[in-house]
């Protein structure tokens, strides 16, 4: 009971602010819409997306396909509902990944200090300093394009990213007195960073989170461009550019609309991230 | 020293705590401060035990060497008969609960997250100190012990006053039924009226529960309504130590003199005639040569700018460090 109380305080504040944002709205129901579009994709999706009906390629958009049809013949809407899932489950994925480790390293680092704060955080510059698609590239290049190793590259780009994001607030916190207070009670470290320090950077982490996933939808969009992303028939938003760009003259639409849904995914996840982050900004919170 | 034979609850043995300032780019240049230099003293059982000395002068980080929050340079902290100094995480953890801290500060003190039940509720589940069905019970207790009612316990402390959060403090360091409380300007941050409540509070804690207190605090007003014993800090050093009776009646140190006089007497009858003090505390990252106060002291002599006085004990329990009395 006591928890929900609490949830409900936190929550009901954070809707206020939230709410006071009318774009965030339109951010929050965009990728929602489009992530119910992913996730129903084998219930929306009119035709299967590796069909190919070869009499009828490079159909323009018409009742029978509504976004038209690609060179192999394959709908257009189907391919890109399904390429909405391979994009949500690699930026979701790696953003988790990157998340957990980022945070965990950072957090650690802040809270420890000393040598192993520099050593840490050393590594991680220098994991910073090598560009997110160059970063997909080599590990692409090393372990062959796959989902899964499109989802290491990306996570091991973000981990860095995260855990700046984490230390600074641990290191705030660390020197507030309740921090000391606990050390006094004698708690352990793991206890003072879980449950002390880590509700202060959970705010900021979500923001990142919103905002990172964008840049790996993306990221994956230009890799899958570049032929480096998941291998075809599997439908994906970049590697449909790809396809159709030989016809872009022709037939716009095959690599028209993927594009135009990257960037939905993108406008959309950073509109929510801008909102929750003056939603959970405790120094914006009380601003008109 | 107290003319009793019993042990002392705390003794403190020549508490060292320096600290390292590097400054400067590309060339740094380091510093030393020497927040705490050659401290000694003990406290009895049952008994308030007084630090006062101006801000900067070492006094808080005492307090937190003592509870090891920060780790001393050298010197021992015997508790009763144990050397915190020496134990291990382990060990430290389980004799925090015979040691507690009240913070100056009761705002940033409690964290704003939580609750008052959840924060007194968490150290007695940590340290399976009871049934875990019993502990509401006992917090609610615990918080009517020190003057709030049982329906604070659901409440955040943006809810409360800088008094009843103080409250909540002393109830945090009351959880494990600790021999010693370190009070570190516990009343400092509070309006004098609520000054007042919480030190009858700690008072009648003290005797209901016997507890003893390392009072820390800039006010000697309150030093001498709270303490039996006081010692006096200057930039690190103890200058003077002895009763309240002894330091504020008859005090022998030219800076616990000063001190005195410098704090108000509440009779508008009395005309007062404030010794003004020359010049501010020195830096502690270079304190003046010699005596750390000669260059305030009105009765400074050559020697006081050569070397620095020796602690004399002047019997009763009584020590002074200056050399007009060497």
């Amino acid at each position: 009971m006591n928890t929900i109380a609490r949830f409900k305080h936190f929550g009901t504040e954070t809707y206020h602010v939230f709410n006071r944002n009318k774009t965030s709205w339109i951010g929050l129901l965009l990728l929602t819409m489009l992530v119910l579009l992913a996730v129903l994709a084998p219930v929306i999706a009119p035709y299967d997306p590796v069909e190919q009906h070869i009499i009828q390629r490079l159909e323009p958009p018409s009742s029978q396909f509504l976004l038209g049809t690609d060179y192999y013949g394959r709908d257009v809407l189907s391919r890109i509902i399904w390429g909405c899932r391979v994009s949500f489950i690699i930026g979701s994925v790696s953003v988790a990944i990157a998340m957990f480790f980022g945070t965990i390293l950072g957090s650690m680092a802040g809270y420890k200090g000393g040598y192993f704060d520099a050593f840490v955080m050393g590594v991680m510059d220098v994991l910073m300093s090598i560009p997110t698609l160059l970063m997909g590239l080599l590990i692409v290049a090393i372990l062959g394009p796959s989902q899964a190793n499109l989802i290491i590259a990306l996570a091991l780009t973000m981990i860095p990213r995260f855990a700046r994001i984490a230390r600074a607030p641990t290191i705030a916190a660390k020197s507030k007195v309740y921090v000391e207070a606990c050390q006094a009670m004698g708690f352990s470290d793991m206890r003072i960073l879980v449950v002390h320090i880590f509700p202060n950077i959970f705010g900021e982490l979500m923001v990142m989170g919103s905002m990172w996933m964008a840049t790996a939808v993306r990221t994956e969009a230009a890799l899958s461009f570049i032929g480096l992303g998941v291998n075809p028939p599997t439908a994906t938003l970049g590697g449909m550019i790809r396809e159709g760009f030989k016809d872009i003259m022709s037939a716009p639409w095959a690599s028209l609309y993927p594009g135009l849904v990257i960037l939905l995914i993108v406008f959309a996840a950073n509109l929510l991230g801008d909102g929750l982050r003056d939603a959970l900004d405790p120094k914006l919170r009380n601003e008109k | 020293m107290k003319t009793s034979t019993k042990q002392p609850l705390l003794t403190v043995n020549r508490l060292t705590k320096h600290f390292h300032i590097k400054r400067g780019f590309p060339k740094s240049v380091s510093y030393t401060v020497k927040a705490v230099d050659d401290v000694s003293f003990h406290v009895n059982r049952k008994e308030a035990f007084g630090l006062a000395g101006e801000s900067g002068c070492g006094k808080s980080t005492v307090g937190r060497c003592v509870l090891r929050l920060i780790e001393p340079d050298s010197g021992q902290v015997f508790l009763q008969n144990t050397d915190i100094t020496g134990l291990n995480n382990q060990e430290l953890r389980s004799i925090r609960k015979k040691m507690q801290i009240i913070f100056q500060d009761p705002y940033s003190s409690l964290n704003p997250r939580r609750t008052i039940g959840q924060t007194l509720e968490e150290p007695m589940r940590v340290h399976k100190l009871c049934e875990n069905d019993n502990i509401r019970d006992i917090v609610i207790d615990l918080l009517e012990n020190v003057g709030l009612s049982a329906g604070v316990i659901d409440k955040y402390p943006h809810e409360f006053s800088g008094g009843q959060r103080q409250r909540v403090g002393i109830a945090r360091a009351l959880l494990f039924n600790p021999e010693l409380i370190v009070a570190d300007e516990a009343v400092s941050a509070l309006d004098v009226s609520i000054q007042m409540q919480i030190l009858q509070l700690l008072q009648n804690l003290k005797e209901k529960l016997s507890l003893s207190y390392l009072f820390i605090s800039h006010d000697l007003a309150v030093v001498r309504y709270f303490c039996q014993r006081v010692a006096i800090m200057y930039l690190g050093k103890f200058v003077e130590l002895g009763s309240v009776s002894q330091i504020f009646d008859e005090p022998l140190h030219p800076y616990t003199l000063t001190l005195r006089n410098a704090s108000p007497i509440p009779d508008p009858s009395i005309e007062q005639a404030f010794a003004q003090l020359k010049g501010e505390v020195p830096s502690p990252i270079s304190p003046p040569q010699g005596c750390h106060f000669h260059p305030r002291c009105a009765k400074a002599k050559d020697i006081c700018s050569r070397e620095y006085p020796k602690w004399i004990e002047l019997g009763k329990g009584r020590g002074v460090a200056c050399h007009l009395y060497g």
